[in-house]
């Protein structure tokens, strides 16, 4: 009853109803995401996007290349083989929207496969990859049969220079870690963390907006969270 | 370095906490979820739940307890306890599960393991097995399963390396003769287990003293020591194992 009353009284109401049904539609359509998760067939992303939910991330898992070019951030994850990473994303053409996003100044955070992927070559089923930085990525061969490979379990994380998603990250705090191969960067200021495991390889590396790490930051507890808060605020400057 | 970890067991049942005694008399002891959240903040190194519901018709508290989890524990989680396919293995992952642990379908059905390696990833796949020493079989171990009430004429030695084969990505060796006595691990089994395979080997069964975890980590060669009643009845928090494990000389993750 009151509502008729106010329909009847203020057509302006209608008026605003319709124009709040068109924005409904205008934003289903556009889909603008403040954080994507890319989505490749990489491996189980929830985890990924339950840490950044922890921090005040609000991050939208998709496979969508359009809505992976408007996002203000990306994070690009990825648990797997480089083979078919690579197939996937060469499929869909999330492969070219990531290099493009990247050139445009997005933000952009690699993790453990999305690291790997992110080099010229990978020595797993011997893969070109995105070439997004210099360098390859290598299997871990040890003849010492106490050494396990996958490299798995916590190991110390020691940054060699500063970036801003190393913020508050004390030298030898430790994250999660579970891969076989390893990233050898040809260009050393490229490198921003290491970690040893039978010898020293690069376990943080970036270019510009461009950050990855070889860890799981969302398997890290607190010091994996607290780069998530990093990336938050972080403007893709280093 | 890579640190040697330390990992919680929380059996659950019918979405409770459970401990079991060589597998019998297991009584409800807590909350898992409140228990999972307090050894995360305590510096546990990975969480390992067993879900040990008899009847299928609860089984879903088990996913509901997973997601819930998963939401406000951010380290390695994995999941078992009637695991028998593909399928149930998506759905503990999709709720929250990192990784998945097989044992007793897996001993009877092989091919499990080959099957969730393809589809979750062989680092996802913890194969689980319950061990009871018999002089007869060639390594003077055998597979048990149904929690251990059920001798199975395998070999233990040969089963570890046929899972690692298959493409499990880690093991859990947990000695049924040790379980629950607090006397300490089994470190002649665990050594000859951690030696034979290429994988990560967690040490199960047994624990008591920190100092049991201090040997099974250095003379048993185990990368992790699995603990439960040491740290579920508050005699241990996790936090001074680790304080000891550390003064002991074995590298462990110290800062969280």
């Amino acid at each position: 009853m009151l509502a008729t009353r106010a329909l009847a009284s203020c057509p302006g109401f209608l008026i605003s109803l319709v124009s709040a049904l068109f924005r409904g539609r205008h934003t289903i359509a556009v889909s603008e995401f403040e954080t994507v998760i890319i989505d490749y067939d990489a491996g189980n992303l929830r985890s990924v996007q339950r840490a950044c939910h922890q921090v005040g991330i609000d991050a939208h898992i998709t496979g969508d290349p359009q809505e992976v070019a408007r996002a203000r951030r990306v994070i690009f994850p990825g648990v797997g083989a480089a083979p078919s990473a690579m197939a996937s994303l060469k499929a869909n053409g999330l492969g070219e929207t990531l290099r493009e996003v990247i050139a445009a100044g997005t933000p952009t955070l690699g993790i453990c496969l999305g690291l790997q992927i992110s080099f010229r070559h990978s020595e797993e089923g011997d893969t070109p990859t995105l070439g997004l930085l210099d360098g390859e990525v290598r299997r871990f061969r040890f003849d010492n049969p106490d050494l396990k490979v996958p490299h798995m379990g916590w190991n110390d994380v020691v940054p060699n220079q500063a970036h801003p998603l190393l913020a508050g990250i004390e030298p030898g705090d430790a994250f999660y870690f579970v891969h076989s191969y390893y990233p050898a960067p040809s260009r050393a200021e490229n490198v921003y963390a290491r970690a040893d495991y039978d010898g020293e390889f690069a376990c943080a590396v970036g270019a510009g907006n461009y950050f990855a790490t070889q860890f799981h930051p969302e398997k890290s507890g607190r010091v994996g969270l607290r780069l998530f808060e990093n990336f938050k605020t972080w403007d893709g400057s280093c | 370095m890579l640190s040697k970890r330390v990992i919680a067991c929380l059996d659950v049942r019918d979405g409770k906490l459970a401990k079991s005694v060589k597998f019998v008399d297991t009584k409800d002891i807590g909350d898992p979820i409140e228990k999972a959240e307090a050894y995360y903040l305590d510096g546990l190194d990975e969480l390992v739940f067993y879900d040990i519901t008899a009847s299928s018709d609860k089984r879903n508290i088990m996913l509901d307890v997973v997601e819930t989890v998963a939401a406000q524990v951010f380290i390695p989680f994995s999941v078992g306890g009637g695991v028998r396919s593909v399928s149930d293995a998506t759905d503990l992952r999709l709720a929250g599960a990192d990784k998945i642990n097989v044992n007793s379908a897996a001993v009877q059905r092989p091919d499990l393991i080959d099957e969730c390696a393809a589809s979750i990833g062989n680092q996802n796949v913890v194969l689980s097995m319950d061990v009871l020493r018999n002089a007869s079989q060639p390594s003077g171990f055998e597979i048990v399963i149904n929690g251990g009430r059920k001798a199975m004429g395998i070999d233990a030695l040969a089963w570890a390396l046929e899972g690692e084969s298959r493409g499990a990505g880690e093991l859990v060796v947990n000695s049924i003769d040790a379980d629950g006595t607090r006397d300490g691990y089994d470190i002649e089994l665990t050594r000859m287990i951690s030696e034979a395979v290429r994988i990560p080997v967690i040490a199960s069964g047994g624990a008591g003293v920190p100092e049991h975890l201090v040997d099974v980590l250095t003379k048993g060669k185990a990368d992790a020591a699995l603990v439960a009643s040491m740290v579920h009845y508050g005699d241990y928090t996790v936090s001074g194992l680790k304080q000891s494990l550390h003064d002991a000389g074995v590298h462990v993750r110290m800062h969280w």
